[in-house]
């Protein structure tokens, strides 16, 4: 069994028309800016992209934006000075945005993932979040009841992986990426290093190798940000 | 005539203060992360960050010393101090959420007399940003508002009712700002402490709902000028 891709446009080639993508990252870290750089550049149209923020300057998630490809933004914190490209697609009513609260879209993912049907949160109450959703109080406690978040695709950043997609992280790259692995049809995983079958520990492994489609290896230079 | 107003640096040592040694603590976006180059090194304070860093150390200024992995909640370059843990997201908030923060640090936009908060939208923007913050606001064992004390139009940030959207019902503890240190409670704003050269009446004048005191108000210390002015 190898799911590594040789080419990163082949692993993203056959992303639909309208499909949901979970992009993983925190800021700027651990987001798949290869797998990223590889959609924009391709004709599809009308995606959801679910992500925490939305991308810096005219990178990662902002380069999707630019490209026109992206019909609406699920998203935990999309305002904010770098994220021009979005403020100004928003503001001229090009893209819409669902608006989510942080730990409640990461909750959203695992829910997903885990196969239930949602989870209630103290987090909301009384805010516009709150609109729309449905309130249980249990034990003197007021929640909402939020619903799972799944994707067509996950397109996630890892540091290391086996041929069968068992994942390991490094520092803050780990953030949203186990998670949306975990609640995407396909998911695509974009790492630093491709290691032998067995040298990563079982004890170490974040991401099990039954979450993950296809791995692609970065090309190696220092810059973070897509070339 | 009123004094000067406190500078972020000396504001961030103050709440640094705050902090007791074994607590668990999250810092938010924007003022509350310099909190962390404040803290007295002879206490050990687990700062966690949204994105699952819990140990966080100072600021890393240095750009040759940066780990491109290693972010706060605010994107700025940090360390991990020995005993860091790491986690995903899911079970950062989880920490946040499930009640293991001892305290948290947040910024704010208003702060109403019965404890709402709200700070991640202002209303003439089209959108805001939620981030971390609902989860932080309503997990927090204690909730630190750190702000500036007035708008920068001289509006009061502290008032009876939030006008601003709501990021979380009934959850300050304190508001800790350039000019004074005030405690939530059942009966409102208790003003503990005024910047040096204010006055409890000076105080009141800038904000917008009842502060309640007890003479003599005590002067919010500072630090020495070579750790923070």
């Amino acid at each position: 069994m190898d799911k590594v891709i040789a080419r990163v446009e082949d692993a993203v080639a056959d992303i639909p028309d309208g499909a949901v993508v979970l992009v993983g990252g925190f800021g700027e870290v651990g987001v798949p800016y290869g797998l990223l750089h590889a959609l924009a550049r391709r004709r599809v149209r009308d995606l959801t992209i679910v992500n925490n923020n939305a991308g810096n300057a005219g990178r990662g998630v902002a380069e999707l934006l630019a490209a026109g490809i992206v019909r609406k933004l699920v998203c935990s914190f999309p305002w904010y000075p770098d994220g021009y490209v979005f403020r100004d697609l928003y503001a001229a009513g090009k893209v819409e945005l669902e608006l989510v609260p942080q730990g409640t879209l990461a909750e959203r993912l695992r829910s997903a993932g885990a196969g239930l049907g949602g989870f209630l949160t103290p987090t909301g109450v009384g805010t516009q979040v709150a609109i729309g959703k449905q309130t249980v109080t249990l034990n003197g406690r007021t929640y909402l009841l939020e619903a799972p978040l799944s994707g067509d695709f996950a397109l996630i950043r890892a540091s290391k992986a086996d041929r069968w997609g068992n994942l390991v992280y490094r520092g803050a790259m780990r953030n949203f990426n186990p998670l949306m692995a975990m609640a995407a049809r396909t998911t695509i995983a974009e790492v630093d290093e491709l290691v032998a079958l067995g040298a990563l520990d079982p004890e170490v492994i974040v991401t099990p190798s039954v979450y993950v489609d296809r791995v692609v290896v970065r090309e190696k230079h220092p810059c973070r940000a897509p070339d | 005539m009123p004094g000067t107003r406190l500078t972020r640096q000396q504001l961030a040592w103050r709440v640094a203060q705050a902090l007791e040694d074994g607590w668990v603590v999250n810092l938010g976006i924007g003022m509350p992360t310099l909190v962390s180059n404040y803290i007295d090194p002879a206490k050990e304070v687990l700062i966690h960050s949204e994105n699952g860093l819990l140990g966080i150390g100072p600021i890393v200024d240095d750009p040759a010393a940066r780990d491109p992995d290693l972010i706060n909640a605010g994107k700025e370059p940090v360390r991990l101090l020995p005993g860091a843990a790491i986690v995903h997201q899911a079970d950062s908030f989880a920490l946040v959420r499930g009640g293991h923060i001892h305290a948290a640090v947040l910024g704010g936009l208003q702060v109403a007399e019965n404890g709402d908060l709200a700070n991640w939208r202002i209303p003439t923007e089209p959108m805001g940003s939620i981030g971390g913050a609902m989860d932080i606001a309503v997990g927090a064992a204690r909730l630190f508002v750190m702000m500036t004390h007035t708008t920068a139009s001289g509006e009061p940030k502290l008032v009876r009712a939030c006008s601003y959207p709501l990021t979380a019902e009934r959850v300050v503890t304190t508001v800790f700002t350039d000019l004074a240190v005030v405690d939530v409670t059942p009966e409102g704003f208790v003003l503990r402490e005024v910047a040096p050269g204010w006055t409890p009446e000076a105080v009141q004048a800038l904000t917008g709902a009842r502060l309640r005191w007890t003479d003599p108000v005590r002067t919010v210390p500072l630090p020495s000028p070579e750790v923070a002015a």
